[in-house]
């Protein structure tokens, strides 16, 4: 049975799949009907949801829930990241699982509101002060926004940080057609909290520095302190340096010491290709099809689309770079991605680049015409 | 020093001495809500005390309950969520004056929610621990370091904003106050909005530069006609709970996918795009989302992406209706093999793209538009030519049927199935059997 949809509604259907009972969000284009979305289910899983006055507020609401024990997500375009900048800090320094949903539109400011782009990418791994890593995914198809989003939420619960999903307006809002069981669901862990008890109250811990403790919530049968400041692991501000250096060293290792439980990627390997395409988000979508036209007139390529934005899966992008001598990457911007491939190509294999910043959406003959 | 040694009976403080400058106002206002908790036998495990940043911000590190220190001026967005993931618990903040300017938004909207979390303001018109710059209460003339020849603007009246915005409880009153305690005890059981706006001593910066006084301080309430005592009681539903009951619409259920089921079938050797061009109005995309339907129901896959103004109900509409027998991973051509013209609007927005078609595509328009310059075959159909006159909204509709009827990309039956669902089956229906006697004219 197929279904006609959109990525908004996928995205809602995993966020309540994946056990989401807290939303909180202000109205943005393309973002919105995700928002709408999340009020109509909420209430019918015992959850909330709540129109904030602006976006900082929304996000505030989103990391106080968390820490009252809510399993809590967002969503927003380009513009409301900006307003979310300072709080998306303070989920990463306090540890708090959350997932971001960033509907991309062309920027920068109001920009396009109703415009395709990816000019996202960079900022939501930069997107606050202190340069501390995030996790990013980026579905490339309506299906994937439903998968994704369930994953982003288990890795927020694994990771204790806040996740995004990075998709775009055409992802959004085309509706397309689906087959029902093309909607994958993965497991998303339950939140891994303190035992009573447990710890006398302290609610993080920095030793060894990649271990990430269980959570104390509000409410739990001991207080619970939380703090945006530099702190030690029962969460009271300090300034000495050996705590505050295990805590930011804890903030990073937690995650770049496990990115093979991040890392995404779909292959589309052909052996006897000397190039390969990569691409992610509605992009993606693009290669495929150009994937497939080449190969129908016998011109053998590669394809890698990348799911998992950040920490960058280096790996996967290796093996690419070692395996083909060219490697084209197409997004919808100046290359913000395409800096990543090429630190990792380190000149020794020839990265090209497919972006478009008019708008409009890098089409299967832009591929081909640099696959030619 | 361990903070969760103490009692529940003898106090709420932990043993850390207080950071504030003698003689700070601070210090008063924390023994008193120490003494308030102590009154009250709060629950430490189900108390919250909600900071943002500055020397108020400090506060929460020396209670033995749950505590929340955020960023600058958003501790009531924080307290919020809490309260709303956790409506039993017991959200109390402490913000400073410099809270209530950065957010003053936050303040407003929690207390036109009637949220119900405790708010106190320490209110000593400046901002201490970043040297002593003026805030939204700094009182006209007050010198601090960022108003060196006197602050020209008004202070915010904290209590009059919040309670004329529907606040449950407000109080205004000094850190001298003898009954502080008992307001205190008063906000946090009001089971609302409260908010305690609590005037200080600044004793580092701006008792220094004004030569300010307790005298000082209640003769400037006096000057400013600020009242002071109970301002506002009010008892509305508490935001928590009102909005749980409020969300719950009896009859939805969760909405899981929506199978369409295949009852034609259609065949395609490569993808075909209708495209219609209309006025807002026209039901241009609910004419393209009937057609989308019709095209699953013969076996196809379909998506529809639209374009229209940011104002939405004036202007073009724009709709494209992509089939294909295989999923569609790219949705963004600009050749249509099929453009339907309906209106001067559409026809504004698709002009250039209809002279750069070839012969392989169609244009389907009215006789209005039957001059248009185009390298694609031309076809008229005349909506007034039906016996009955047809209504603008039914437009897209008609010319969709009568597209799908010329091109046979999929059976009109199912059309005619998918138009005929819904709350304007009847209409749509109707629009569909127009729109293929139409094409077979």
């Amino acid at each position: 049975m197929r279904e006609l949809t959109d990525g908004s509604t996928a995205i809602v259907r995993g966020a309540v799949d994946a056990g989401c009972d807290f939303f909180a969000g202000y109205p943005i284009t393309p973002a919105s009907q995700i928002l709408t979305g999340m009020s109509r289910e909420m209430p019918l899983v015992g959850g909330v949801a709540i129109q904030g006055e602006d976006e900082i507020s929304s996000i505030g609401m989103c990391i106080g829930a968390t820490m009252a024990g809510a399993r809590a997500m967002t969503a927003t375009s380009g513009p409301g990241i900006s307003l979310y900048s300072e709080n998306i800090g303070m989920a990463i320094i306090g540890e708090v699982p959350l997932v971001i949903i960033d509907v991309q539109r062309l920027g920068p400011s109001t920009g396009g509101a109703t415009t395709a782009a990816q000019g996202d990418v960079q900022f939501v791994r930069w997107g606050t002060g202190g340069g501390y890593p995030i996790i990013a995914l980026a579905p490339s198809s309506v299906p994937e926004c439903y998968t994704l989003t369930m994953k982003a939420f288990d890795l927020a619960e694994r990771f204790r940080c806040p996740v995004f999903v990075l998709t775009d307006k055409e992802l959004n809002l085309t509706a397309t057609t689906v087959d029902i069981d093309a909607y994958e669901k993965v497991p998303v862990r339950p939140r891994s909290r303190m035992a009573p008890g447990e710890s006398a109250g302290a609610p993080y811990s920095y030793q060894p520095p990649d271990a990430v403790g269980p959570i104390a919530t509000y409410g739990d049968d001991t207080p619970v302190r939380f703090t945006g400041s530099t702190h030690d692991e029962r969460a009271f501000i300090t300034k000495d340096p050996q705590t505050v250096g295990a805590l930011n060293e804890h903030l990073v290792a937690k995650i770049e010491n496990h990115q093979d439980e991040i890392d995404m990627v779909v292959a589309d390997i052909d052996p006897g290709a000397d190039t390969a395409l990569l691409s992610y988000g509605i992009t993606a979508g693009s290669m495929r099809e150009a994937v497939r036209v080449a190969r129908a007139g016998g011109r053998p390529v590669s394809a890698l689309t990348i799911q998992s934005l950040w920490p960058v899966p280096e790996p996967a992008i290796l093996g690419l770079l070692e395996s083909h001598e060219r490697v084209i990457v197409g997004e919808l911007n100046h290359g913000q991605y395409r800096r990543e491939i090429e630190r990792l190509a380190a000149r020794k294999t020839d990265v090209v680049g497919v972006h478009r910043t008019d708008g409009t959406l890098i089409t299967p003959q832009d591929f081909l015409e640099a696959l030619s | 020093m361990n903070p969760t040694t103490v009692t529940t009976l003898g106090s709420y403080r932990n043993d850390s001495p207080y950071p504030f400058c003698p003689g700070c106002g601070h210090k008063s206002i924390l023994d008193h809500l120490n003494e308030a908790l102590v009154e009250l036998q709060a629950d430490p495990m189900k108390t919250v005390i909600v900071t943002d940043i500055g020397c108020a911000g400090l506060s929460d590190q020396y209670f033995a309950t749950s505590a929340f220190h955020g960023l600058h001026g958003r501790s009531v967005t924080y307290a919020t969520g809490i309260k709303l993931a956790q409506p039993d618990l017991t959200v109390i903040v402490v913000m400073g004056d410099g809270g209530t300017g950065i957010g003053g938004t936050h303040l407003l909207n929690a207390a036109r929610r009637n949220i119900g979390v405790t708010v106190l303001v320490f209110n000593n018109f400046n901002y201490g621990m970043t040297g002593g710059q003026h805030s939204a209460t700094t009182p006209e003339g007050a010198f601090t370091t960022t108003t060196p020849g006197g602050n020209p603007e008004r202070p915010l009246d904290i209590c009059g904003s919040v309670g004329v915005n529907g606040a449950g409880y407000v109080w205004r009153g000094t850190s001298f106050d003898a009954d502080l305690t008992q307001r205190i005890c008063e906000a946090v059981t009001s089971d609302s909005f409260a908010l305690l706006d609590i005037w200080e001593l600044c004793t580092a910066y701006f008792v220094k530069s004004n030569q300010f006084s307790r005298r000082a301080l209640e003769s400037t309430l006096e000057t400013l006609g600020f009242q002071t005592g109970v301002l506002y009681r009010e008892g509305r539903p508490e935001y928590s709970r009102a909005l749980r009951e409020s969300a719950r619409i009896p009859g939805t259920v969760p909405g899981g996918p929506v199978p369409v089921e295949q009852n034609w079938s259609a065949s395609l050797e490569r993808p075909f795009m209708i495209e219609l061009a209309g006025s807002a109005g026209g039901r241009v995309r609910s004419a393209a989302r009937i057609g989308a339907l019709a095209a699953i129901r013969s076996g196809l896959y379909a998506s529809q992406r639209d374009d229209y103004p940011v104002t939405v109900k004036t202007g073009h509409s724009l709709a494209k209706l992509l089939l294909s027998d295989r999923p569609i991973d790219y949705a963004g051509s600009d050749r249509p093999d099929m453009l339907v013209i309906l209106t001067a609007d559409g026809l504004g927005k698709v002009r250039s793209r209809a002279a750069g078609l070839s012969s392989d595509s169609i244009i389907l328009t009215v006789p209005e538009f039957a001059d248009i310059e185009s390298g694609a075959e031309v076809r008229v159909v005349d909506p007034a030519s039906l016996p009955d006159r047809v209504p603008k909204a039914d437009l897209g509709l008609l010319a969709l049927a009568a597209a799908v009827r010329h091109s046979g990309v999929f059976p009109v039956d199912a059309l005619r199935a998918a138009a005929a669902e819904g709350p304007f089956g009847e209409s749509n229906a109707a629009a569909v059997e127009a729109g293929i006697r139409l094409a077979g004219l």
